[in-house]
């Protein structure tokens, strides 16, 4: 990255600067040389990090009091765009839809537990089932989206044609109000569960065989030895797989707008999707409106961002 | 189709990849993704670089979706000489902020205020063009003369023998009318001609602009006609699914044997295997005698963005674009209608037909979504597709439409 090298240039041309000057002005940076060098090193990520993350959110939460087309002037209308929010009917339908995903997508965790204990034996070629277990979360989301857009797509889908078969009514999934954004989840699950599953088979991987063993000789098999002795060594991954599982729920994006479009009327829209369409889609371009959508999404990933980084904080204290 | 989605990311991807050009180079952006419109536009190049050797042309080929998003990229950051792009209302942010070019002088210079007549008022705004229209098509239901013929059944002139044709049709197994709605303009198309035939273009043009109620009764007589194609099922069950070349087939097989589109669906109809006996065109029948017969002409253009930086020759490959030589070459290839009234008539039996229709027409309009502005467009079409799928909900749809009218035209 030309980006990345050229800070780097420049701090190091400013090291060196500095050096140069030790000899001759040998006094202030010698006594400040042990506060000042940890600045230094941390420069070029804080000012990626600020430049790319932190000033964008502060940018995003200023745009939100804003009328803007995104290339005529600005209009302040103070907080307009969040009590048109309030008053919206399609926020609060990709807010419902947001909450769905949040919690079916979750199912990836304990899915991807039992597919990991699942494959977690040893058998010839477990590798190679591993592997294939792994593939749907190697290939694109984009791959994901068309595939179950086929797959649910009425007339010729495979799963239009088994539900036809089983009860004659053909259901086009994708085009219902009341299961699209079931069968959007769906289509996001298979990748998630294979996500969860590798990482649940790294920490199985860890598992102390001589607890096992002992856990064995005292008696405990199948629930009680996963229940008790397992699933506590399985925290960390645990607390892994939620972690991306929700970011992953809150950030879904791609599959809504592969699959539908949002549609139909705006039914399987979520945040994310909504704020893209009312900033940046063919229609849109009302950056104001989509910037406050931004910063709701925002406040609700806060919430979560904020319990896993105090658990996280927690957990450091203890060890 | 679904995979537009997928290329709009590729297209975005490419425009950051695209460098400033060379001088004395003519750079083209432009959206010509499908099969016929590319070849239309390489034509249109040869035929240029015949005319003026000295000129070297870059053409960036952009694909259809991943335009809409790129052009405002590419105006604000870092413009090309010549874009495409569309006419009417759909120009305008474009124009108010100041990101076209003014080319009022080449209308005049060459006297285009006579030859591009039919596309004067598309072309303006506050008293200046904006623009160089090259191409346009005619809206109108196309359908299976073999299929006609073996139900026995006459092109319909009036809203009750269609009713009773699509009857008829449903009568005899198929759907009348395939339509995809999955990316929603499809929908639009419908709302213009029933509102175009119920209520007349002066009252389309007051309501697209904004001055009308979307609960105004007329309004609610529209969906109540609507309805009653809506609510017998004369509409492909899973519309909302598929996009309107996913149609395509239905019709091609004879499970829906009426489209109402624009002209250029007469391509993919014939890709799909029908010959050119099989399809036939009509007229969007009358609804309310006595009002004239307006019709949907979606107009197509290229403009000179405010930054170009090869003004010079953008203006002579414009002024190209509006020959009637020029015009002639493109849109037979295009297989739609020149703009320029001196080009040469067409053989083709469905622009034949499109020419002497919208040279009778009342008035012409440019579509929904290029007639009302972007956002009401958005929320309107998404309006007609939850009717379609929902019929009764009508009043709630219509109250919602009306809730967007208020915030969107202040």
């Amino acid at each position: 990255m030309p980006a990345l090298s050229s800070a780097q240039i420049k701090i190091l041309s400013k090291v060196a600067a500095m050096s140069s000057t030790v000899s001759a002005t040998s006094g202030f940076w010698k006594r400040n040389q042990q506060r000042l060098a940890p600045w230094l090193f941390l420069a070029p990520g804080m000012i990626m990090f600020s430049i790319y993350v932190i000033i964008p959110i502060f940018q995003s939460i200023w745009i939100s009091f804003y009328d803007w087309d995104g290339l005529g002037p600005k209009t302040w209308i103070g907080l307009g765009n969040y009590v048109e929010l309030l008053d919206d009917e399609a926020f609060y339908t990709s807010l419902k839809n947001n909450i769905l995903w949040l919690v079916l997508y979750l199912l990836a965790v304990p899915a991807g537990l039992a597919v990991a204990l699942f494959l977690n034996q040893t058998v010839t070629g477990i590798r190679l089932y591993k592997s294939l277990f792994f593939f749907p979360f190697v290939i694109s989301q984009v791959v994901v989206g068309l595939i179950f857009t086929w797959f649910y797509a009425p007339d010729f889908g495979l799963l239009s044609a088994l539900i036809k078969t089983l009860t004659g009514q053909s259901i086009a999934i994708l085009a219902d109000e009341r299961y699209v954004t079931l069968g959007i989840i769906a289509a996001g699950l298979w990748p998630q569960i294979a996500y969860c599953m590798i990482l649940y088979l790294t920490g199985l991987n860890n598992i102390n065989p001589e607890q096992v063993e002992a856990a064995r000789m005292d008696g405990a098999r199948g629930w009680s030895l996963l229940w008790n002795i397992i699933l506590p060594q399985l925290g960390p991954a645990t607390f892994i797989a939620i972690v991306v599982t929700v970011i992953g729920a809150l950030r879904s994006f791609d599959l809504v707008s592969i699959m539908t479009d949002g549609g139909p009327y705006g039914s399987s829209r979520v945040l994310s999707f909504y704020m893209y369409e009312q900033a940046l889609s063919e229609y849109g371009y009302r950056m104001g409106y989509g910037a406050a959508i931004a910063v709701v999404l925002f406040m609700i990933m806060m919430v979560f961002i904020t319990l896993f980084i105090v658990r996280m904080l927690m957990r450091e204290r203890h060890a | 189709m679904i995979s537009f989605k997928a290329a709009t990311g590729l297209a975005l991807g490419y425009a950051l990849t695209m460098s400033a050009a060379l001088a004395g180079e003519l750079v083209i952006n432009s959206d010509q993704s499908d099969p016929a419109p590319k070849k239309a536009m390489e034509t249109l190049l040869e035929g240029f670089k015949a005319a003026h050797p000295d000129v070297t042309i870059k053409w960036n080929n952009f694909d259809h979706e991943g335009y809409k998003s790129a052009i405002r990229n590419f105006l604000t950051a870092d413009a090309p000489d010549v874009v495409s792009w569309y006419s009417g209302n759909r120009m305008a942010p474009f124009v108010k902020a100041g990101l076209f070019e003014d080319v009022t002088d080449l209308w005049t210079e060459n006297k285009l205020d006579d030859q591009l007549k039919s596309a004067v008022k598309s072309m303006e705004i506050d008293g200046k063009k904006w623009g160089i229209p090259y191409s346009y098509y005619q809206w109108g239901i196309y359908y299976r003369k073999d299929i006609f013929a073996e139900q026995g059944i006459t092109p319909p002139k009036n809203w009750a023998e269609l009713v009773a044709a699509c009857e008829k049709i449903k009568a005899a197994g198929m759907t009348p009318f395939a339509i995809g709605t999955k990316a929603l303009w499809p929908t639009g198309g419908w709302f213009d001609y029933l509102n175009l035939r119920v209520n007349g273009y002066e009252f389309h043009m007051d309501l697209t602009a904004g001055k009308v109620p979307y609960t105004d009764p007329k309004v609610k007589a529209v969906f109540e006609k609507w309805a009653e194609l809506v609510k017998p099922g004369y509409f492909l069950e899973n519309h909302a699914a598929i996009d309107w070349q996913d149609a395509i087939p239905q019709f091609v097989q004879g499970k829906a044997p009426m489209y109402l589109m624009g002209n250029f669906a007469v391509a993919a109809m014939k890709d799909g295997g029908l010959k050119e006996e099989q399809i036939g065109f009509l007229q969007f029948p009358e609804i309310t005698a006595g009002i004239p017969m307006a019709e949907d002409a979606p107009t197509e253009s290229f403009h000179i963005p405010s930054g170009a930086k090869n003004k010079e020759d953008a203006r002579k490959f414009l002024a190209y674009l509006a020959t009637p030589e020029a015009q002639t070459k493109m849109n037979e290839v295009l297989g739609q209608l020149p703009v320029n009234n001196q080009s040469a008539k067409s053989n083709d039996p469905f622009l034949k037909a499109g020419f002497d229709m919208l040279a009778n027409a009342y008035a012409l309009a440019q579509f929904y979504d290029r007639d009302a502005p972007a956002e009401m467009a958005k929320v309107g079409m998404e309006g007609f597709q939850q009717f379609m799928v929902k019929p009764d909900n009508v009043d709630a749809i219509l109250e919602r439409l009306e809730k967007a009218r208020g915030r969107i035209y202040k």
